[in-house]
């Protein structure tokens, strides 16, 4: 099952059902008509469960049954209540897919005490379990292996409380989190954290903020603390992984791994086992072991891509402009001085030989198989791309072809 | 979202301003959104009336979140979320021009 649910709780309800019936929920790290032809090829069988009217995603679609609609069948609860269901911690609940780097997206398997440890762990270290039932806001989608584990998977095995609704603006995300009972919890981003300090009203006290996808900096970690009056804890994972450490960003630089999982280093390269994890799983970042329970992270491996928590490699952004119809060569790459935007983010990217095709046509094609995050600004294009005699093209002519068009446009912008 | 907010999202998008107000408005949030988002495109050249979202200019959700912080510096709008009016804020350049002259502050 692909679930699409926007509606958290839908999102939610629809999880639980497919737990109960063996169905597996797969978490594609897009939705574009690539993945979904290659989701489609992966499972003959998947389905979309969506709760929006109006859904363009190419797989046999079930609507999720709104409020309020007649029940086909269905017994209300007898004089005992519900009981929970008990649900085979061996049973395959997800399969959480990463881009890999050659266009086939990479499967992950996630079985139900897997998960449901990983996140009892976490919310042990949050605070979320000691019984005082937080109220739990999130501006990340269920979809998102963030936002599946810290607001769905959490909340429902901390008996915390999960709000349905996924605010965007910082107006909307104050507004949400004021309405909430306390103790209430943030689960956020860098992205939001920053766009709610920026705006321009008063944040409502909290009793919790979390973050991750991207690293934070102790300072924007420390202003969060002061005007939501709420520790700050940020969380540390991977899809492959699933949240593994955490820190208090505002006071220590050092990670904290989740109890019994341990890193160690092999050929310059973190691995991660133990604990909730099924089998040893290599880290996508520059990890330095500290001591058994500690870490530091430095930084991303070199190729690789992350922004709004959504991961991707130059590679596979590569391979992916290159089978666009029409393109001869092509690359994307990191700009030399990345402009970082008011909300933190920094953008990649590309070059292209594509005599047939403009800008708006090469962006539209890669529209339909990348994640619009990856779309690249700028995207170049150029009669051959500067590659060296060995064919390799140098990072560095790249980005001196960038720096030219980026100065082009201001160039016309001023005039 | 609280009744009066809402209530106040769904009017009707009214130009307070005259036509050339509003084109030169657009202009000023054009040069604001190309410095925001470091776009190649230089302002002059974004049509008025082609899409900020998806197509056209080709802006996704994090675009959004960066316009929302600059229009909430700059004209005391704070932009809210998902109802029916926010995608016709952004269906264009001078549809959002039209909704800040209606509810700017500065």
């Amino acid at each position: 099952m692909l679930n699409v649910c926007a509606d958290r709780y839908r999102f939610t309800v629809g999880l639980a059902a497919s737990l109960l019936t063996d169905k597996v929920s797969l978490l594609p790290p897009t939705h574009t008509p690539e993945v979904i032809g290659r989701l489609a090829a992966f499972a003959p069988d998947v389905f979309c469960l969506t709760d929006q009217e109006q859904c363009d995603i190419d797989l046999p679609q079930v609507r999720y049954r709104p409020f309020g609609a007649p029940r086909a069948h269905g017994a209300p609860a007898g004089p005992g209540g519900w009981r929970v269901p008990q649900i085979d911690a061996a049973q395959i609940a997800a399969i959480v897919f990463t881009s890999g780097s050659t266009g086939a997206p990479v499967p992950h398997r996630k079985t139900w005490g897997r998960l449901a440890r990983c996140v009892r762990d976490g919310a042990e270290r949050l605070g979320l379990l000691d019984g005082r039932g937080h109220a739990v806001l999130a501006t990340v989608p269920p979809q998102h292996m963030y936002g599946f584990e810290s607001s769905v998977l959490a909340p429902l095995q901390a008996g915390n409380a999960l709000c349905a609704e996924h605010p965007f603006y910082p107006a909307d995300v104050s507004a949400a989190l004021a309405r909430l009972p306390r103790p209430r919890a943030l689960i956020c981003t860098p992205i939001h954290l920053r766009a709610l300090l920026a705006s321009q009203g008063e944040l409502p006290a909290a009793d919790l903020i979390v973050s991750a996808t991207a690293p934070l900096s102790q300072e924007l970690a420390g202003d969060a603390e002061q005007r939501f009056g709420a520790p700050l804890i940020e969380i540390y994972g991977s899809t492959e992984s699933g949240q593994l450490a955490t820190r208090r960003t505002a006071r220590e630089r050092q990670w904290r791994l989740w109890p019994g999982v341990c890193l160690t280093l092999d050929e310059g390269r973190a691995w991660a086992r133990g604990g909730h994890l099924e089998q040893p799983t290599p880290m996508c970042d520059e990890l330095e072991v500290i001591d058994e329970q500690h870490f530091l992270l430095h930084g991303r491996l070199a190729d690789l891509v992350n922004i709004a928590g959504k991961r991707s490699s130059l590679a596979y952004l590569t391979h992916q402009l290159n089978a666009i119809e029409g393109v001869q060569d092509g690359a994307f790459f990191f700009p030399r001085e990345p402009q970082t935007s008011a909300a933190g983010v920094i953008r990649v990217a590309a070059a292209a030989v594509a005599p047939g095709l403009d800008a708006a046509r090469l962006t539209e094609a890669l529209r339909k198989r990348i994640d619009a995050v990856f779309l690249p600004r700028p995207l170049i294009l150029l009669e051959r791309l500067p590659r060296n005699s060995t064919g390799k093209l140098p990072r560095e002519s790249l980005q001196a072809l960038a720096a030219e068009a980026s100065a082009a446009a201001r160039r016309i912008g001023s005039s | 979202m609280s009744k009066t907010a809402s209530s106040s999202l769904l009017q009707p998008v009214e130009p307070a301003a005259a036509p050339a107000e509003i084109t030169a408005l657009a202009r000023e949030i054009a040069g604001l959104i190309v410095e925001a988002l470091n776009l190649e495109t230089a302002a002059a050249e974004i049509d008025p009336e082609a899409p900020l979202y998806g197509e056209g200019l080709g802006l996704d959700s994090i675009d959004v979140l960066e316009i929302a912080l600059v229009v909430s510096k700059r004209y005391g709008v704070e932009l809210r979320a998902d109802s029916e009016d926010n995608e016709r804020i952004f269906r264009s350049l001078r549809r959002l021009a039209e909704y800040i002259a209606a509810h700017r502050t500065k």
